[in-house]
């Protein structure tokens, strides 16, 4: 083995690691959203390793309060230890906010078949946030959707119902 | 220097813990499922971002004490939440009155902390701000619907907003702490806060055909740690659990 090729060792050895942490984010699931990865949600902001090898997630909470958030923090690091990643911990990234259009296309049509209607996109001003949205109900697709309340089971949700079909559905709001 | 920091911080967490606090009692008591649901969202983000603000305020302060220890083991005269966020539910009229004169005065607040030279601050600030723009949408719209609403809901809006009024005079009155923030670019100058505040309250009060009441000299010192008497016996409910099982977990 050439001196050249050993010294460039450690930085490939960082990069594989970099590699199968971002593929072991992606098994990690939003708890209260169950067909959501972390990577789906967007709320993964970026992954170092030390040079002593030890892993930190940066995480950004979707809201202030969500309780899902420590959750997932645990649920990460849990991943990781089971994946051989002893020395890892998850961080809080607070700045830039987290906002929606962060989902990526995958997870919106995870979200939209699992029932719940994926955020109009753009919203990171504000004129959109205040307009009523356009919301397709995620059973049929009308648009002839209402809304029931501007609060759901989540923070992250509002409640609308179809006027189409009938069907109560969740709305992921923008943010 | 950072002790005036510290106090602005454990300002802006008291605040929005109490008020989280108070919308917390809702919860199985509202008048409809959504309403409940709403005034528990609303509690949860202003909890959430309590805990932010006073995990902050832990760490400037040096000595050890926690998000909890901040919450649940100081007394009322150590919170320096501003009076009007102490205030008592009342009916729905009156949580909802209360609701959008503090979101108003927290969505002018936290556009300007967004830009805050305190860059932790400002991050707090600018995910916060996002909230409190539901948060206020939330109430004006349910202000608006009450007076202008039937004879009964414009009654009971009307009266909450003459009995609140009296407290907003101590979101704009500024004191040594407000200076020292200011002097450090840490937080924005009241004084130009209560005219755009202002323009935002009249508007929904128009909307909901109200009569905005008038000033009143202002007697009321939460900030500083003197408050109503409603605040202990919202904190004794609070911080029973820590006071009575000192570190307990679950």
């Amino acid at each position: 083995m050439s001196a050249k090729r050993q010294a460039h060792e450690p930085w490939l050895e960082a990069a594989a690691a970099e590699r199968t942490v971002w593929r072991v984010l992606e098994s990690v699931l939003d708890p209260e959203i169950p067909v959501l990865s972390v990577i789906d949600l967007g709320i993964v902001r970026h992954v170092r390793i030390s040079d002593s090898g030890a892993i930190e997630v940066g995480v950004s909470p979707t809201y202030s309060g969500c309780p899902a958030t420590e959750v997932i923090r645990h649920s990460i690091v849990h991943a990781l230890r089971d994946a051989g990643f002893d020395d890892a911990r998850a961080v809080d990234v607070l700045s830039p906010p987290w906002t929606s259009d962060w989902i990526t296309p995958e997870g919106r049509e995870k979200l939209r078949r699992f029932g719940i209607a994926p955020p109009a996109t753009a919203v990171s001003s504000p004129r959109h946030l205040f307009g009523q949205p356009r919301v397709a109900c995620p059973r049929c697709g009308s648009e002839q959707a209402e809304r029931v309340s501007e609060f759901g089971s989540t923070p992250c949700k509002a409640h609308y119902q179809c006027r189409s079909c009938a069907e109560p559905f969740d709305y992921f709001k923008c943010i | 220097m950072s002790d005036a920091r510290f106090r602005y911080l454990l300002r802006l967490a008291d605040t929005s813990l109490v008020l989280g606090q108070r919308l917390g009692e809702w919860v199985g008591h509202a008048p409809a499922l959504e309403e409940d649901l709403g005034l528990a969202n609303l509690s949860l983000d202003l909890i959430g971002q309590a805990r932010l603000l006073l995990t902050y305020a832990g760490e400037l302060e040096g000595k050890g004490r926690d998000e909890d220890q901040l919450a649940f083991l100081r007394d009322g005269t150590d919170f320096y939440n501003l009076t009007l966020a102490e205030q008592p539910n009342g009916d729905f009229a009156h949580t909802i009155v209360r609701q959008l004169l503090l979101d108003a005065w927290q969505l002018e607040l936290y556009e300007e902390l967004q830009h805050s030279s305190d860059e932790r601050l400002a991050a707090i600030a600018s995910k916060a701000l996002k909230e409190t723009r539901y948060h206020f949408r939330y109430s004006a719209g349910w202000v608006v619907r009450l007076g202008d609403g039937t004879a009964e809901s414009k009654t009971r809006v009307q009266a909450a907003l003459d009995e609140l009024w009296r407290f907003t005079g101590e979101l704009f009155t500024p004191d040594e702490v407000d200076a020292a923030m200011v002097a450090q670019k840490v937080a924005p100058d009241l004084a130009t806060l209560k005219p755009r505040w202002q323009g935002r309250i009249e508007e929904v009060l128009r909307e909901a055909t109200l009569e905005r009441p008038t000033d009143t000299a202002y007697p009321w010192h939460g900030k500083r740690g003197r408050h109503t008497e409603h605040l202990g016996y919202l904190l004794a409910e609070m911080q029973f659990l820590q006071r009575a099982y000192p570190g307990a977990q679950w």
